[in-house]
């Protein structure tokens, strides 16, 4: 990608946008709400997203994504590549240059130190710092002047945008947080409810779990924004109350992650206070099916890599399973516009969306049916479930407890008996299933199922880490007490192979063409089937301006430039 | 009396103490993970290294009596400390939410005035509702005004407020759009057009609670009136001449009201509790909202604390009601 178009591509934005800023604080105050509301100000202490996106209204990384995945520099000049210099040609070394006469809301100088503390904060020992990951393999950080910051990795790191980019990784003030590294992270209450930041808003009064009231920073870097002079955003309640409020009585400019039926946005909206903003990152709701045996008389070595399925080994059987589901059907009763029909675990960004498998849009239970008949599996008792050598097919889908899940389960256990699958549902609270405790045997990790249903995604735009979830040794099994990423437990030589590939090469279209070989081979075998491509849907209301939705970064990136309109 | 109430009171000692292990035993076998609610993105080495962090490594037993620690000895002196500017507690380790990594004792004071300003009032108008209501209908038992408080309590009864809430916001809020649907919390009463806006951002919350309250308490009223008003003391109140009003008000009114303050003592507690799913309606976040949260998230520390809270005051109250109960009603002595 070449980030000079992309910094143009900014410029120019700013350029054009409306001649509605009259001066800093003139649009008076903009209500947010976060149905989930924020329970501290610092995205090092906690990953969630409620957290992180509340936060970089006061918070700033150096570089950002905007709403296409490119990067843009925040506090950095310009974002460093390996063509302008920035980056190292044996790729072990990023220098960011930070922009000239930033100032912390407090009105002191940001300056190297503080971006080289925000590292040595969130790696410092005993702190349980929730985005350890963005900052791997670096082994020193090097501030030569006030402006220049000189990351050293220990590895070769092909995209070196993991420190001090995105929402996840933003720069702390050394000042303020100088006493709270190490275990005295998460004693600095005060700290990390009202960190000072670069931001365009600036906490007055944070109630954890409730409310934070915001007011326009007196030192942002654009002496005529924020257009706002004051922020709150509230939490609590659920999405139909968020949206009622944007939507139909109009108290609120803007309302987070409207998870709701699509008829029922689609009412609220028809009142005409407001309208949807749909974006769509790297979300994909699919069904990940188990190589392994989960029967429980296997013991200890349950799920484990020594007993493959007895059923789902047979790739007949899991591509007709994925045949047979009509996704188009899926995305109309549980997404509406916040989802698409996707045949890849890997949806976006473009360059690495593989075209391989679009045969799966279309249903096809007929063909689900003969694929299964050669195969060898026949309904030979007339009960209307296959057989074959005596095993009947027969399987047990989980998932978690959320309504939308369950209406897909259900139908989805229609189809597979209509192709003569027999399928027991089952749903397990999200805090267990996703929760991860080795001793539960109810965790997506464990997998004591054949097949189970969950969505996830990556951060920022480059999938290598999210790809690699499929190499071998990520399975989870009892060496590793039960974590990984790798649920189907699906481990060949060749994907291993590309992963590896991967790690060490540094060339974007290379990058783009492994991405695409690993996903068509996961999809290809149908390790995993994917369902749905899963936006995230806000609310704005008509009279908030300059909102543009955002599914790289936080939500809320732009919120210097949002504007009343009138 | 001053004998039995110092002896309850040692009694009850132990049983909070048995109160405070059974809630914690329940917390740490229930199963939940306060790092379920972290994305997936974010990798299982680091999700353990922040488990450590929140002191998810020690055994049980010490965790149980760190809190029991915190709990009776820092925070009365953080307490202490705040009242009369010592420094007891300094650099003493607090209970600590798993959610905010603030203390929970600071976030309970932050929310208490919340939960009160709403939950208290509708107490209050429910039992002012109730009482004459009862009283009414008990005394014309059968008449219409009997026959329409039957209805309306029903009403009340059956209602939920997630229902009968939504139904107020959707006809005054986006219909009418008289009152605000979203509570907010940051409102401070200055002058009168803020006291205004106060009392309109309660009226939704403060009526559905009320409602509730008072439904079951006019029955209460009604059911206990209806026992006395046969009773033969009554009719000799009625032979030695005295007046209705006498008779219903200071004779049956004063036996009635026994078992009526006893629902009202006991129903104290659950004012501070706060009302789960009116908060979470009305967004007014108060303890219950807290509750609720803190049992998604498997804020243990925050469940803890606040559920034996509601502990010591159910005990409390229900002593409170004990005593209340030798007042009213001279027969009953306690030594």
């Amino acid at each position: 990608m070449n980030f000079k178009t992309v910094l143009m591509g900014a410029v120019a934005g700013i350029a054009m946008a409306p001649a509605a800023f009259a001066e800093r604080g003139a649009d008076g105050h903009v209500n947010i709400i976060y149905w989930q509301a924020p329970s501290t100000m610092n995205p090092y202490l906690s990953g969630g997203t409620k957290e992180l996106e509340v936060a970089s209204l006061v918070l700033e990384p150096l570089a950002r994504y905007d709403e296409t995945g490119a990067m843009v520099p925040f506090l950095a000049e310009s974002v460093p590549t390996v063509e302008n210099g920035g980056v190292s040609a044996d790729l072990k070394t990023i220098t960011w240059k930070l922009k000239e006469g930033l100032k912390w809301s407090d009105g002191s100088d940001l300056t190297s130190a503080d971006v080289k503390f925000s590292w040595e904060y969130c790696t410092s020992e005993g702190g349980g710092c929730a985005q350890s990951e963005k900052y791997n393999d670096v082994e020193s950080v090097e501030t030569p002047d006030d402006l220049t910051i000189v990351v050293h990795f220990a590895v070769a790191k092909p995209f070196p945008y993991g420190p001090f980019v995105g929402a996840q990784a933003p720069i702390i003030q050394k000042a303020q947080f100088a006493d709270c590294t190490g275990p005295a992270m998460a004693s600095c209450t005060d700290q990390n409810f009202a960190p000072i930041g670069t931001g365009p808003f600036v906490v007055d009064e944070f109630k954890t779990n409730d409310v934070v009231s915001m007011s326009a920073n007196p030192n942002y870097r654009d002496p005529m924004k924020p257009a706002f002079a004051t922020a709150t955003v509230k939490g609590g309640g659920d999405a139909a109350a968020a949206g009622r409020a944007v939507l139909e009585t109009g108290e609120f400019d803007y309302a987070w992650n409207l998870q709701l039926a699509p008829d029922v946005l689609a009412d609220m909206e028809s009142k005409g206070k407001g309208h949807l903003e749909v974006s769509f990152g790297t979300l994909v709701e699919r069904i990940m099916v188990n190589y392994t045996d989960p029967d429980p008389a296997l013991g200890e070595e349950r799920a484990t890599a020594a007993h493959p399925h007895p059923i789902l080994s047979d790739k007949a059987v899991r591509q007709a399973l994925s045949m047979a589901i009509d996704r188009e059907l899926l995305v109309e009763i549980g997404y509406g516009a916040a989802g698409k029909v996707t045949c890849n675990v890997l949806p976006a960004p473009a360059i690495y969306a593989s075209t391989a498998n679009d045969a799966c849009m279309t249903q096809d239970i007929e063909g689900a049916k003969a694929l299964l008949e050669s195969a060898g599996w026949v309904d030979s008792d007339g009960d209307g479930i296959r057989e074959k050598d005596g095993k009947k097919l027969a399987l047990l889908f989980q998932s978690s407890t959320n309504a939308v899940r369950q209406d897909f389960q259900a139908i989805i256990k229609q189809w597979w008996e209509e192709i003569g699958v027999q399928t027991e549902l089952r749903n397990i609270d999200s805090s267990v299933f996703f929760g991860g405790d080795a001793g539960s045997p109810d965790t997506f990790q464990k997998f004591f199922a054949d097949v189970e249903m969950y969505a996830n995604n990556f951060d920022g735009t480059d999938p290598e880490a999210y790809m690699a979830n499929w190499e071998c040794k990520q399975a989870p099994r009892p060496e590793t007490q039960w974590q990984g990423n790798n649920m189907p437990r699906y481990c060949t030589p060749e994907f291993d192979a590309l992963v590896a590939e991967m790690a060490k090469t540094g060339e974007l279209e290379k990058r783009a063409e492994l991405a695409k070989a690993m996903n068509d081979m996961l999809m290809q075998d149908y390790a995993i089937i994917p369902l749905v491509y899963r936006g995230r849907v806000s609310a704005a209301s008509n009279t908030l301006g300059g909102v543009i939705m955002n599914s790289w970064d936080s939500e809320l990136w732009n919120a210097a430039d949002w504007y009343r309109e009138k | 009396m001053l004998n039995y109430t110092i002896r309850r009171l040692l009694i009850s000692i132990p049983t909070l103490l048995f109160i405070s292990l059974v809630i914690f035993l329940l917390l740490d076998l229930a199963p939940g993970d306060p790092m379920s609610s972290i994305p997936l993105t974010v990798p299982p080495e680091v999700k353990e290294k922040m488990r450590e962090a929140l002191g998810l490594g020690e055994p049980v037993h010490i965790r149980f009596l760190n809190w029991l620690y915190q709990f009776f000895v820092v925070e009365p002196q953080v307490a202490w400390d705040h009242l009369f500017g010592t420094d007891f507690a300094e650099g003493k380790q607090r209970i600590i939410s798993f959610q905010s990594r603030s203390p929970v004792m600071t976030v309970v004071a932050e929310r208490m005035p919340q939960t009160l300003w709403v939950v208290g009032p509708s107490y209050v108008i429910g039992i002012l509702i109730a009482l004459p209501i009862g009283i009414i209908s008990a005394y014309k038992q059968y008449s219409w005004f009997d026959q329409i408080g039957t209805f309306i309590s029903m009403i009340g009864f059956s209602i939920p407020t997630f229902f009968s809430g939504v139904l107020l916001i959707v006809v005054f809020s986006v219909i009418l759009q008289w009152f605000p649907s979203i509570y907010d919390t940051t409102h401070t009463v200055t002058d009168w057009g803020s006291f205004w806006y106060q009392v309109k951002q309660m009226i939704m919350p403060v009526s559905v609670l009320a409602l509730y309250n008072a439904a079951q308490i006019s029955r209460f009223m009604r059911a206990s009136m209806l026992d006395n008003l046969n009773q033969d003391y009554v009719r000799t109140a009625r032979a030695k001449g005295m007046s209705e009003k006498v008779v219903v008000l200071s004779h049956v009114l004063r036996n009635s009201m026994i078992p009526v303050v006893t629902v009202i003592a006991l129903g104290v507690p659950t004012i501070f509790g706060g009302a789960i799913i009116t908060e979470q309606v009305f967004q007014v976040n108060g303890l219950g909202q807290m509750l609720i949260t803190a049992i998604y998230a498997s804020d243990a520390p925050m469940v803890q604390t606040l559920t034996f809270i509601f502990a010591v005051l159910i005990v409390l109250f229900n002593l409170i009601a004990d005593i209340l109960y030798g007042i009213l009603d001279p027969r009953i002595r306690y030594d």
